[in-house]
């Protein structure tokens, strides 16, 4: 068996020689390819947070994912049509720059999840997961209604936003830019797993009534988890939403809080390199067999049945040998 | 030093027609231990959640240290003094030892909400924790996964969890349970040794762990305190033999 350590730097390597090889060889869509793994990995760590250390199955994830893009979507629209935001008391301006929406998009979803996750961590088990779901779908409804910004047909960016000193119309550049967001966020699930935060959140998941009974409070805990879960989750909807240079109510739709789930539980439930291998098989699968049939999905259901009952820990936990990653 | 530790007086809950505590006071001494037992369906378990805030009650009152305590809620009646330990083990059974002790040190610190900063460098959690562990003689499984310990080390374990808290008051529920004749006397020495540490309220099912224990004993039967004493008091009651053994005995 292969030690975890060594699985998960052998799948960060891969994920920047792929990109890397891609320039050389001039395939520039295998690098759009791998971006829109790297940012969907990124959405699926923001939800290993919540749900693989926190235990909290969020069917709504999209929810988060969605505002980041719409708030991409709705930044960079009003800045190519000049027209500034009219909050009735105040006007914004619309803005291009990356690092002005990722805040935006950033603080968007973290108030957003901590709103939700105060009313829906009022539940535990499957109304919790009814619970998100249907915040997600109030948020798919409502942008499908939204006509100011598209409705049903979603909002087009014509030119991708900027960052300082780089050119993000150059396809790897962009990826490097999705990439070290995604290093980030992983870096800040390893830490936070081994902090105090993290073996607190941990044990709430596995026993409440312990961490009640040494004076903490399970909900607080699962609360700001569920915060900072959002947030990353909202970060990856403006990068997906720049990577397409469109936002739409899919985004906020039950299938993508399903996927980000199943990206999950592929690479391995609480894993830190769970969502990155999760993600890369998941886009794998959507580019090569959805190029053979429209019934992909009947493979990766066919996958996912295979992890569930054969093994639990994903593929990371097969490769390892070991189940849980605390085992 | 407050003459009584933690009392209640007159608790009740009713669940439907069934009264499981029925004007239940009692109270915990300085430095004793005070046990509680009765049969099944007694209400020990209930009476035990309504102390500790698990469960709140239809009347009566919870004190710790003179201080009201009924409107609060577990974590805050653990960190106004009190320290729980669970009939059934209630820990993080897929973590280390280490970890379940952690829990309680970070607990008792008020520190969980550090982020970034690995837990192995906040010295003052580790020390709490090596001690509790010492105290109890886990040292030595510290990195053993909770799940894979033998079930009286996890009743070690919990205790331990406990003791890191430096709680006022120890309010433990059936601590040698499932233990075998060696850990029940492991166990029985090191609550002896405890009581001065902070007094122990006990549900216990094992009679000669209570008897060599308790310094009081209260028989609950059908949610009532239907005796209160010394050992020797409630060997000799009458009231209590009949609950026990029936009319007859």
């Amino acid at each position: 068996m292969i030690r975890e350590g060594v699985i998960n730097w052998a799948i960060l390597l891969g994920l920047v020689a792929l990109p890397l090889w891609a320039v050389f060889a001039d395939e520039i869509f295998t690098i759009t390819l791998t971006t829109r793994v790297v940012i969907l990995a990124l959405a699926a760590v923001g939800l290993n947070i919540a749900l693989g250390i926190g235990g909290m199955v969020s069917f709504g994830h999209a929810a988060f994912f969605g505002l980041g893009g719409y708030a991409m979507g709705i930044l960079a629209y009003h800045a190519q049509t000049y027209a500034a935001l009219d909050f009735g008391i105040v006007e914004i301006e619309g803005t291009k720059s990356m690092p002005v929406i990722w805040l935006v998009a950033t603080a968007i979803s973290a108030l957003a999840a901590w709103l939700i996750g105060l009313l829906s961590l009022r539940t535990t088990g499957v109304y919790f997961i009814m619970i998100t779901l249907a915040f997600g779908q109030m948020f798919y409804y409502f942008a499908i209604s939204w006509g100011a910004y598209g409705g049903e047909d979603g909002l087009s960016i014509y030119v991708r936003n900027g960052f300082p000193g780089l050119n993000t119309l150059v396809p790897i550049q962009f990826f490097g830019l999705c990439f070290v967001a995604l290093c980030v966020a992983l870096i800040l699930q390893w830490r936070l797993r081994g902090s105090s935060f993290g073996l607190t959140l941990n044990a709430a998941r596995q026993t409440p009534e312990r961490v009640e009974t040494v004076g903490l409070n399970p909900m607080k805990l699962k609360l700001l988890a569920f915060v900072i879960s959002g947030a990353i989750t909202g970060l990856a909807g403006a990068l997906f939403a720049d990577l397409n240079r469109f936002v739409s109510p899919a985004m906020f739709s039950w299938q993508l809080s399903g996927e980000l789930i199943i990206l999950i539980i592929i690479g391995g439930v609480g894993r830190l390199m769970g969502p990155v291998i999760g993600a890369m098989i998941f886009v794998a699968l959507e580019h090569w067999l959805g190029g053979l049939t429209d019934f992909w999905h009947v493979y990766l259901g066919a996958i996912l049945l295979f992890i569930v009952l054969f093994s639990r820990g994903g593929v990371i936990g097969f490769l390892t040998g070991k189940e849980g990653p605390h085992v | 030093m407050s003459e009584v530790i933690l009392a209640t007086q007159g608790l009740q809950k009713s669940f439907g027609a069934l009264k499981a505590t029925d004007d239940v006071s009692i109270d915990l001494r300085p430095g004793e231990i005070h046990a509680i037992i009765g049969p099944n369906g007694a209400g020990k378990s209930t009476l035990i959640a309504q102390i500790c805030g698990a469960l709140a009650s239809d009347t009566g009152r919870v004190e710790l240290l003179d201080r009201d305590v009924t409107a609060l809620n577990t974590e805050q009646r653990a960190r106004a003094g009190l320290g729980r330990t669970f009939q059934i083990s209630a820990l993080a059974m897929e973590d280390s030892v280490e970890d379940n002790v952690r829990l309680g040190a970070i607990g008792a610190m008020g520190s969980p909400w550090n982020v970034f900063r690995p837990v192995s460098r906040s010295a003052d959690v580790v020390a709490r924790a090596n001690d509790a562990l010492e105290r109890v003689g886990l040292t030595g499984a510290r990195e053993t996964r909770c799940a894979d310990l033998s079930h009286g080390q996890r009743r070690q374990l919990e205790v331990a969890v406990a003791l890191t808290l430096e709680p006022k008051a120890f309010v433990m529920d059936e601590p040698m349970a499932g233990l075998g004749a060696d850990g029940s006397k492991t166990m029985t020495g090191f609550l002896d040794g405890l009581r001065d540490e902070a007094p122990i309220l006990l549900v216990e099912h094992d009679m000669d762990a209570v008897f060599a224990l308790a310094d009081r004993i209260s028989v609950l039967v059908y949610g009532k305190i239907i005796a209160t004493g010394t050992v020797s008091d409630i060997r000799a009651s009458d009231a209590v033999r009949t609950a026990y053994l029936g009319e007859n005995a």
